[in-house]
């Protein structure tokens, strides 16, 4: 399983907002479990999706070059819970960003209701061994890429979002259908 | 120019957002890492809620010198060199450092910056009024 917990980027603005959806499905396996008779998305795997949708946003915001890595949930407040065939909207917005790491607000909301708060750091891993070993980079855009970003990403002057340097090579190394 | 208790109740603002701590447990005398609790990443959130509230800009190891610390120039057998001192002294005028010179053992320097050094270090950036 690949753990992408977001369909889809519907609206991304570099190094200032991003937003996704993931919709909720019953033929999620982890559904049947979380819980029996009572089927919803656990908020756990929300914030996942809201640190997905934040942490490529503040990947972005320096082309990838930096490793980040989700460091802290200062804060998280769920205010009911998602159900199937709900489609949850994650709303991220850069407060602050610099060498060290990054902090975003995040919500998601299904229709117009506000489900879920957040306020999520990243830091940015040091450019050891260990760190590259742990995570590349490309992995990530890769992942951009299957989420359709660049099919929507403006940048901060408004035009269309320029896929990052590398990345064609990457997916016809990745094969077909990537 | 902010007064010296205005920038006290800020840093305490963030502090306990950022440590989840009572506002009660924040005292002048208080030791991030021992009495607060502070873990190395929590260091990070401080120094974005510093910049926010007092719109400055804290460069990585001014606050927390973790570049000197962790360089080999300047720690052997787990203590900080001479040298060291000397350059932990020029990066943190804010803070009192002779306690820590007598045993300059690394692992206890984490508890050695306290609220008051925070303040000092924010009243040398933004000025102090009155």
């Amino acid at each position: 399983m690949r753990w992408i917990w977001i369909d889809k980027f519907i609206e991304f603005e570099s190094g200032r907002r991003a937003q996704a959806i993931k919709n909720v499905s019953l033929a999620e396996e982890h559904l049947h479990d979380h819980f029996p008779g009572a089927p919803m998305m656990p908020n756990s795997l929300i914030i996942e999706g809201l640190a997905q949708t934040g942490g490529l946003l503040v990947g972005e915001h320096n082309r990838f070059e930096e490793k980040v890595i989700l460091a802290k949930i200062s804060k998280a407040v769920f205010h009911f819970p998602a159900v199937p065939g709900d489609t949850l909207r994650y709303t991220t917005v850069i407060d602050a960003i610099t060498d060290g790491g990054a902090t975003v607000t995040a919500t998601a909301h299904v229709g117009e209701r506000l489900q879920a708060e957040a306020e999520i750091m990243f830091a940015h891993l040091d450019d050891t061994n260990r760190a590259k070993t742990l995570f590349e980079p490309k992995n990530f855009v890769f992942t951009m890429k299957l989420l359709g970003v660049f099919d929507v990403g403006r940048g901060s002057d408004g035009d269309k979002l320029a896929e990052p340097p590398g990345l064609a090579q990457f997916r016809s190394e990745a094969g077909p259908g990537q | 120019m902010p007064s010296k208790e205005e920038i006290y109740d800020k840093i305490k603002h963030a502090l306990v957002e950022a440590l989840g701590v009572d506002e009660d447990e924040v005292t002048p005398e208080a030791t991030l890492v021992g009495d607060l609790g502070a873990e190395s990443i929590d260091f990070l959130d401080i120094v974005f809620r510093l910049e926010k509230a007092f719109d400055i800009k804290v460069p990585r190891g001014e606050l927390f010198p973790e570049d000197i610390l962790t360089n080999t120039e300047y720690v052997r057998d787990g203590k900080v060199t001479p040298e060291g001192l000397k350059q932990l002294r020029e990066r943190m005028p804010f803070a009192d450092l002779d306690a820590f010179s007598s045993n300059p053992n690394v692992k206890d320097f984490g508890n050695m910056l306290t609220v008051q050094d925070m303040c000092r270090y924010v009243e040398g950036k933004v000025g102090v009024a009155g």
